[in-house]
C-alpha cells in the first residue's frame, strides 16, 4: 500500500507500484489537467511538483511518492490565481493549451525558486516543456510578468 | 440543398479523379472549366453541406442572459472558439462577460460544413456567423417592441440590454429571451449587419481566449481527457511498416499482466488507406499503464508486406533521378522554356530536397467510444467531425443518426486529427469489449504511424539574361500524393496540392514550364499545416535567391523583380483552376499584396545594413490559402550551430477578425517553420520510421527557437472584402527565409532540409 497527499488530500493505492504517477493521477484519480505526450521525460507535459520539485510525473513510478506531497495543475493555487497563471491568461498565452498546464507547473517553480529570473534561466528551465503550437515568446514574456508581479 | 451537395460532389469527383476519397478529401475545387455544370459554386458554397447562419442553431439566450454561442468548427489552437464567438457576440450586441461557448456535435446538415482545415474557418463563415448574431438581435428587438408596442425601428439592441429611444425603456436580453425564441427567423435580404467602424470585439486585441481559465487551472476536456463510467483502456500493436500485418501472435505473457482484461486482433488494414485503422493487435486493460505494460508483453512477429524495403536515403536517389528526365507529366507550360534556356548566356540549376515530417501535435490520437445497444457514441479530438461520424456508422452498420460524435478540445491538430483513423480504434474496441474504451496512441505510435507529410525533390532550372533577369524557368517536382490514400497507387500530384504554390506562382518570367514526374508513396501521406505549399515554397524561394546571387544582385530587389509589378492575376490563367476553392474574381492572386508584405519585413530587419560576421539576413515571400505572407529572418551561425535572434513576419489577410490570433499563429509558424529548417524529419529504414520519440524527432524548444518574432499585420480591404486564411499561410515562407540567411551568414547553401549537422563539415 502506497500512501501520499495529491493536491491536500490524502490518498492511497495498492496498485502496481511500478505505475507513473501521470496514469495514477489521470485514470485512477482522475486528475486529468496533468497531460501525457512522451511517456520518456522528453517534452514536460506532465509536470507536477513532487515536494515542491518540478517532476516528470510520466517517468516517476507512484512508489516513489510514498509519503509525498503532489501538486498538480488543479491544486496549484486554491483559485488557480498563481502570478504565472495570472499572466498567462493576461497575455493569451495559450494556442490549443494541452501542453501549459505543464508549462505553467515548470514556470510556477521557476518563478517561485528564483529572484532576479534571467533570460537564461528561461531558457534553461522551460526548455524541458515543448509547445508544437510555438507558444514560446509567450511564454517567456508571462514568466516575466509573473516574476514582476511577484516582486511587488 | 441535400441534392445540390450531392451534385457538388460528383463534380469535385470528376476534377479530382479520385472517386469517392474527394468527398472526404473536401478541398473545394470550384466547378470551373465544365460549362454543363452552373452556376459555379466557390468558397463555403462548394463546400460539402456548404454554411448555416440561422441564429436558432448557433445562439441561445438564458433566461439569466447568459448568451450560449454554439461553434461547429475544431478548436486546435488557432482560436476559433473565441474568433466566431466575437463575431457573433458583435453583431448581437452582447456583453462579452456574458458569452459562453459550447462545441457542436459532427451534424453537418445541421451546421454546415465542419472539416477544420484549409485555413477556412474564418474566411467562410465569418459572414454567416455575422447574420446569426445579427438576426438573433433583430429577434430580440422584435420582442422588445411588441412588449412596449412600439415601431421597432424605435428600439435598438446596445450592453445586453434592448432600449427604447423615445423613452427610458429598457429590457435585458434574458428578460426577452423567450419571446425572442418564438418569433421567426428575418429574411436576410433585410438584416441589418452593424457598421464596422462600431464593431466592440471584431478587429481588437484585448479580447481573452473563452478557453482560459480552464486551460490555466487544468480543467479543459481533450480527447484523452474524457471518461465514462466502466470505462476501459487501450493501446495497439500496429504493423511497424504501412501495410504490414500479424504473421504470428504469443499473446500469453500479456495476458498475465495485472490489469489486462483482453486481447484484440484487429482486421488487416485497408488498401487504400484512407481513414481506416492499421490492423495490429489491441491490448484492453483497466488503465493505460497496464494497457502499455500488456502491449509490451506481446509476442509479435510481422509480415512486412510491399513497403518493407522503403529507406529514405533510396527514396531520395529515386525521385533525385526522376526529375533528371523531362518525361513527367506537363502542369504548366508558358512560353518556350527549351529556346529560352538555350538562349539564356546564364543558366542556373538547383535540387531540393524536403523530407517527411510528422504533424506530432502534442495530444497524440487518442478517442473514447461507447457502442453498445445499436449506437455509437465518441468523444474525440477530430478536426473533421462529419467525416469521423460518417466512417464510424458504415464501419459500425449504424445509420448516421445513431452515431454521436462529441467534439473535445483538440491539443494540436496541424491536420493529423483531419483522419479518424484513430476514432474507428476506438468504436471498433468498444463494441468488441461491450463497454466504453479510451484508446491512446503514445509518442511512439503517434511517430511511427502518422500520415506524413510528403517528401520532395524539387528540380528548379533558370535561364538568366545578359542583364541578369530571369527569363527562363523549369520546375520539376517529384513527391508522392495524398491521392494515395483514397486510390489504388497514383503517383502524380493532385491539382490542389500543385495549386499550393507551384501553379499559383506570380512569377513575371515569360518563359515558365513545370513538370511532375512520379513517385509512389510507401506510406501514408497525409495533410500536414501548409501541406505542399512546404516543399514548393522552400524550393521556389531558395532558388530566387540562388538567382540574385548568379547574377550579382541584391536578393530582396530580385525577388521583388520576379514577383513583378503590382497587378491582380487570376490564378486559372496562370495555370491553378483550384484557388484553395475561392472565386478568383474574388480573390485573385495580388502581387501589389505580395510586394507591400515583402518590403515590410525586409526594412523591419534592416535590409542591407552591415552584418558582422557569422551573421546574415534572408527573406522569402509565399502565397498560400489565399493570404500573401513575407518573412524576414536573421540568423547567426557559430561552429554550424544556427540561432535565430530575430524574425519578422508580415501577413496581408484582409480585415482581421481577431489580431490576437493572427499574431499567435504568425509566432507559432515561425517555430514550426525554424524547426522544419534546422532540425525537424522523420527518415525510415526497412519500412520503419527511424525517429520514435521527442529524443529524435527534434521540435523547438524555449532555448532553441527564434527568440524574437515581429507580426506585422498588413492590412488591405475592410469588412466588406474577402477574408484571407491565417493558420496555414504563416508557415511556408519560413524556411526557405532561414536558408537564404543562411547563406548570408556563411556562403552555405541549404539543399537538403532539415540543416541538422550540414554546417558542422
Amino acid at each position: 500500500m502506497i500512501t501520499l497527499t495529491v493536491n491536500g488530500t490524502e490518498r492511497s493505492f495498492d496498485g502496481d507500484p511500478e505505475m507513473p504517477l501521470l496514469w495514477y493521477l489521470r485514470d485512477e484519480l482522475g486528475l486529468t489537467g496533468t497531460k501525457f505526450g512522451c511517456g520518456i521525460a522528453q517534452c514536460g507535459a506532465c509536470t507536477i511538483h513532487l515536494d515542491g520539485y518540478p517532476t516528470f510525473a510520466c517517468i516517476t513510478p507512484i512508489s516513489i511518492a510514498e509519503g509525498s506531497d503532489v501538486r498538480t495543475i488543479e491544486g496549484l493555487a486554491e483559485n488557480g490565481d498563481h502570478p504565472v497563471q495570472v499572466a498567462w491568461r493576461d497575455l493569451n498565452v495559450s494556442q490549443c493549451g494541452y501542453c501549459q498546464a505543464g508549462q505553467i507547473m515548470q514556470a510556477a517553480a521557476l518563478v517561485d525558486s528564483t529572484p532576479d529570473l534571467t533570460d537564461e534561466d528561461i531558457d534553461v528551465v522551460m526548455s524541458a516543456n515543448l509547445c508544437r503550437c510555438g507558444t514560446y515568446p509567450r511564454i517567456r514574456a508571462a514568466i516575466k510578468q509573473a516574476a514582476q508581479a511577484g516582486t511587488e | 440543398m441535400a441534392g445540390s451537395m450531392i451534385a457538388n460532389v460528383s463534380r469535385r469527383s470528376l476534377l479530382l479523379g479520385l472517386g469517392a476519397g474527394s468527398l472526404v478529401l473536401a478541398v473545394g475545387l470550384p466547378a470551373r472549366g465544365r460549362a454543363q455544370d452552373a452556376p459555379v459554386e466557390f468558397g463555403a458554397d462548394a463546400m460539402p453541406n456548404g454554411w448555416r447562419d440561422d441564429p436558432n442553431v448557433f445562439v441561445s439566450i438564458a433566461e439569466d442572459g447568459i448568451v450560449t454561442v454554439t461553434v461547429h468548427r475544431a478548436e486546435m489552437g488557432q482560436g476559433v472558439r473565441t474568433s466566431i464567438a466575437m463575431v457573433v457576440a458583435d453583431e448581437l450586441e452582447a456583453d462579452w462577460d456574458m458569452v459562453r461557448v459550447t462545441q457542436a456535435p459532427g451534424d453537418e446538415p445541421r451546421y454546415g460544413n465542419q472539416d477544420t482545415d484549409g485555413s477556412r474557418s474564418l474566411r467562410h463563415f465569418f459572414n454567416p456567423m455575422r447574420r446569426a448574431g445579427a438576426s438573433a438581435r433583430a429577434m430580440l428587438e422584435q420582442a422588445a417592441a411588441e412588449a412596449w408596442d412600439v415601431p421597432v425601428a424605435e428600439v435598438r439592441a446596445e450592453g445586453h440590454a434592448v432600449r427604447h429611444e423615445g423613452s427610458d425603456r429598457s429590457m435585458g436580453f434574458g428578460e426577452l429571451a423567450t419571446a425572442a425564441a418564438a418569433l421567426p427567423v428575418p429574411d436576410r435580404e433585410g438584416l441589418r449587419l452593424k457598421d464596422p467602424a462600431t464593431f466592440r470585439y471584431v478587429g481588437k486585441s484585448d479580447i481573452g481566449l473563452v478557453d482560459n481559465d480552464d486551460i490555466t487551472r487544468g480543467t479543459t476536456t481533450y480527447g484523452i481527457d474524457v471518461r465514462r463510467e466502466g470505462m476501459l483502456y487501450a493501446v495497439i500493436a500496429r504493423p511497424p511498416v504501412f501495410g504490414g500485418r500479424v504473421a504470428s501472435l504469443d499473446d500469453s505473457a500479456a495476458l498475465q499482466v495485472a490489469g489486462v482484461e483482453r486481447i484484440v486482433r484487429l482486421d488487416p488494414p485497408a488498401i487504400p488507406a484512407e481513414f481506416q485503422p492499421l490492423g495490429g493487435v489491441a491490448v484492453i486493460a483497466r488503465n493505460t499503464w497496464a494497457a502499455i505494460k500488456g502491449r509490451e508483453a506481446l509476442v509479435i512477429e510481422w509480415e512486412d508486406g510491399p513497403h518493407g524495403a522503403y529507406s529514405s536515403e533510396d527514396y531520395k536517389a529515386e525521385l533525385e533521378a526522376a526529375v533528371q528526365t523531362g518525361d513527367g507529366k506537363l502542369i504548366l507550360n508558358r512560353g518556350d522554356v527549351e529556346a529560352a534556356l538555350a538562349e539564356a548566356p546564364t543558366r542556373v540549376v538547383a535540387e531540393y530536397y524536403i523530407p517527411h515530417l510528422a504533424q506530432a501535435p502534442m495530444e497524440p490520437p487518442a478517442a473514447v467510444a461507447d457502442v453498445r445497444d445499436g449506437s455509437c457514441e465518441v468523444w474525440a479530438c477530430v478536426q473533421a467531425p462529419q467525416v469521423t461520424r460518417l466512417r464510424l456508422a458504415q464501419r459500425m452498420e449504424l445509420p448516421e443518426e445513431d452515431v454521436t460524435v462529441n467534439v473535445t478540445l483538440l491539443g494540436g491538430g496541424f491536420g493529423r486529427k483531419s483522419k479518424p483513423d484513430f476514432v474507428l480504434e476506438a468504436a471498433i474496441l468498444s463494441r468488441e469489449a461491450g463497454a466504453p474504451v479510451k484508446l491512446t496512441w503514445t509518442r511512439e505510435d503517434d511517430l511511427h504511424h502518422s500520415y506524413y507529410h510528403t517528401v520532395s525533390v524539387e528540380r528548379m532550372e533558370a535561364g538568366l539574361d545578359a542583364d541578369g533577369k530571369a527569363v527562363a524557368w523549369l520546375h520539376r517536382t517529384a513527391a508522392p500524393t495524398i491521392g494515395s490514400i483514397f486510390a489504388p497507387d497514383p503517383k502524380e500530384k493532385l491539382p490542389f496540392e500543385l495549386g499550393m504554390g507551384l501553379t499559383n506562382m506570380p512569377l513575371d518570367i515569360p518563359n515558365v514550364r513545370a513538370e511532375n514526374p512520379q513517385a509512389p508513396a510507401h506510406v501514408r501521406i497525409g495533410w500536414y499545416r501548409s501541406v505542399s505549399n512546404i516543399p514548393h515554397a522552400f524550393a521556389i524561394q531558395s532558388f530566387i535567391a540562388e538567382l540574385a546571387e548568379a547574377a550579382g544582385r541584391d536578393p530582396r530587389d530580385y525577388l521583388l523583380e520576379v514577383i513583378g509589378p503590382a497587378r491582380l492575376i487570376d490564378p486559372s490563367e496562370i495555370g491553378d483552376v483550384w484557388n484553395y476553392g475561392e472565386n478568383p474574381d474574388r480573390y485573385p492572386i495580388d502581387t501589389g499584396r505580395l510586394r507591400k508584405v515583402t518590403e515590410t519585413v525586409a526594412e523591419a530587419i534592416g535590409w542591407g545594413r552591415e552584418m558582422p560576421s557569422g551573421r546574415g539576413l534572408g527573406l522569402a515571400a509565399h502565397y498560400s490559402f489565399v493570404s500573401h505572407v513575407a518573412v524576414a529572418v536573421e540568423v547567426e551561425v557559430i561552429d554550424g550551430e544556427v540561432r535565430i535572434p530575430r524574425v519578422e513576419i508580415a501577413i496581408d489577410c484582409g480585415a482581421h477578425v481577431n489580431p490576437d490570433r493572427i499574431r499567435s499563429q504568425m509566432e507559432g509558424a515561425v517555430i514550426m517553420g525554424a524547426g522544419q529548417a534546422l532540425t525537424t524529419e522523420i527518415t525510415f529504414q526497412d519500412g520503419r520510421a527511424q525517429q520514435g520519440n521527442f529524443d529524435s524527432y527534434l521540435i523547438p524548444r524555449m532555448e532553441t527557437a527564434p527568440r524574437e518574432i515581429n507580426v506585422h499585420l498588413v492590412s488591405s480591404g475592410g469588412y466588406d472584402q474577402p477574408l484571407g486564411g491565417v493558420g496555414e499561410p504563416g508557415l511556408p515562407p519560413v524556411a526557405p527565409a532561414i536558408a537564404n540567411a543562411i547563406f548570408a551568414a556563411t556562403g552555405r547553401r541549404i539543399r537538403r532540409l532539415p540543416v541538422a549537422d550540414q554546417l558542422r563539415s
